[in-house]
């Protein structure tokens, strides 16, 4: 089977010569949930914009291959890629940048030819799979920030994308919030992959989990026996919150 | 947080000038600017007629004028540099009495200083008419529809859609520059006003380039598709 993300031996250096990513591998296949976890600065959020082009090897200096679904990451089929991966950045100001709501959403699927009823019809869905349908004509800055968050995730959603790349998707939401987004979050049917320093979130959603760190993989299994793993979360600046043990956490209740 | 709901110089009222197309709106201002500036300084009946005019507008779109004159300190630097004209401007003087004094004034500088500020007043108020009685967004869609270069509407679509959030990290830079014993309105603080504005400048410039980003992950290229509008 086609993986949807196949990451083959990827490097990177920034032009200034920092080098973030020293040859990483990393596999997710259809309808696996992933959470990508590492101390910061370890390369993460250049994996990241490696996998919709925004970074590659012709931007830098860099060598190894990304393919989305057997396609290449290459400036030919950029389009293409960039409707295959959704990525919703950290601050959901920046990724919402119209006048409202449905504008907003509907920004990604008419730069991919979509027009007319077809893009309503899209726009409206996405809206309706985040819960916010009924915002469509508010403008972005008067919503809460947890409503911006789920509107971000409805940006890339109505575009209807093979892969879900979300950056530190629990960051300045208030608890509730922060459930009701893993409510959304466990409700779609994508494939998902998720960059978090929030690690309980990390075991709450994803059956699987990635670490990187100084630019490579350095483990990749469970989310449990990651974070059970007391050797390894020390080895790389891993610490779970104050009161935070998974091994009292019934095994039934986690994802799987 | 802090994002003020609304734009401020937008009065919310349901008048004939509220509902009439941006596009007319926008050249019905630009030929109005136009007429005031090509007026002959010296045709004073003409001034009154234009400021008729535009009062009957403001009238009839039932903007309150307290609403749009605390909106006109933003002539005020053009006012300063008008007052100063009869000092400084050469030609014949005349004898103007000041509160008892006599000051001796140049004449055409007084003329200059008249035209300035009776024809920066009519624009200025002009203009408020048209954002008191327009939407930000419809603007741009007037502006559009007037052939206005895309690039530019964009520039100030994101203007708008940014000027929010801008003020909203000014105002939080500032409170927390108070928090720590600054006071804006003071002189020796104004060298630490002046570094937050350089910050403020440089994350800005950052953002811009994460919104470009978020925009290039969307398939951006380089114009906005007109449906998304």
């Amino acid at each position: 089977m086609i993986p949807v993300l196949d990451v083959r031996g990827l490097a990177f250096a920034y032009p200034d010569g920092h080098q973030a990513l020293h040859g990483v591998d990393l596999h997710v296949h259809a309808g696996e949930r992933v959470a990508l976890l590492g101390p910061n600065g370890a390369g993460k959020t250049t994996l990241v914009l490696h996998l919709n082009g925004i970074l590659s090897g012709e931007t830098g200096h860099g060598e190894g291959s990304v393919a989305v679904s057997g396609l290449p990451v290459t400036k030919r089929n950029l389009l293409e890629i960039r409707r295959r991966v959704g990525i919703v950045f950290q601050d959901p100001d920046d990724q919402l940048f119209m006048g409202s709501v449905r504008a907003d959403v509907a920004f990604g699927p008419a730069n991919l030819g979509i027009k007319g009823a077809a893009l309503e019809r899209r726009v409206m869905e996405a809206l309706d799979r985040v819960g916010m349908a009924d915002f469509a004509d508010r403008p972005p800055h008067h919503l809460s920030f947890g409503q911006r968050r789920r509107v971000a995730v409805a940006t890339v959603l109505a575009m209807e994308p093979e892969i879900l790349v979300l950056d530190e998707p629990s960051s300045n939401l208030d608890p509730a919030s922060r459930r009701e987004l893993a409510d959304i979050l466990r409700g779609l049917d994508v494939t998902l992959l998720m960059v978090t320093h929030d690690l309980p979130y990390a075991l709450q959603l994803c059956p699987r989990s990635v670490v990187l760190s100084g630019g490579r993989v350095v483990a990749d299994g469970t989310t449990y026996d990651v974070l059970t793993d007391d050797a390894l979360m020390r080895a790389h600046r891993l610490e779970l919150p104050w009161g935070f043990d998974p091994r009292v956490i019934g095994i039934d209740s986690l994802p799987g | 947080m802090g994002a003020g709901h609304g734009h401020r110089l937008h009065y919310h009222a349901h008048s004939p000038v509220h509902r009439a197309p941006a596009h007319l709106k926008i050249l019905l201002l630009l030929g109005f600017v136009l007429t005031v500036v090509a007026t002959p300084r010296q045709w004073y009946p003409a001034f009154a007629v234009h400021l008729a005019l535009l009062l009957g507008v403001i009238a009839l779109a039932r903007v309150p004028l307290r609403y749009l004159l605390p909106r006109m300190v933003v002539e005020v630097p053009f006012l300063i540099f008008a007052a100063l004209m009869p000092f400084v401007a050469e030609g014949p003087r005349v004898a103007v009495p000041l509160g008892g004094w006599e000051v001796w004034l140049s004449e055409s500088g007084l003329l200059a200083a008249w035209g300035l500020v009776v024809k920066g007043t009519l624009g200025v108020l002009a203009s408020l008419t048209l954002a008191a009685t327009t939407e930000p967004t419809d603007v741009l869609h007037g502006l559009q529809r007037l052939r206005m270069p895309d690039l530019l509407v964009q520039i100030m679509g994101f203007m708008i859609r940014y000027l929010d959030v801008v003020t909203g990290d000014l105002g939080r830079m500032v409170t927390a520059m108070r928090s720590r014993g600054v006071d804006p309105r003071s002189p020796r603080h104004w060298p630490a006003l002046a570094r937050t504005l350089g910050a403020l400048f440089v994350r800005s410039y950052e953002r811009g380039e994460r919104v470009h980003l978020a925009m290039l992950s969307r398939g951006y290229d380089g114009r906005l598709p007109g449906d998304a509008r």
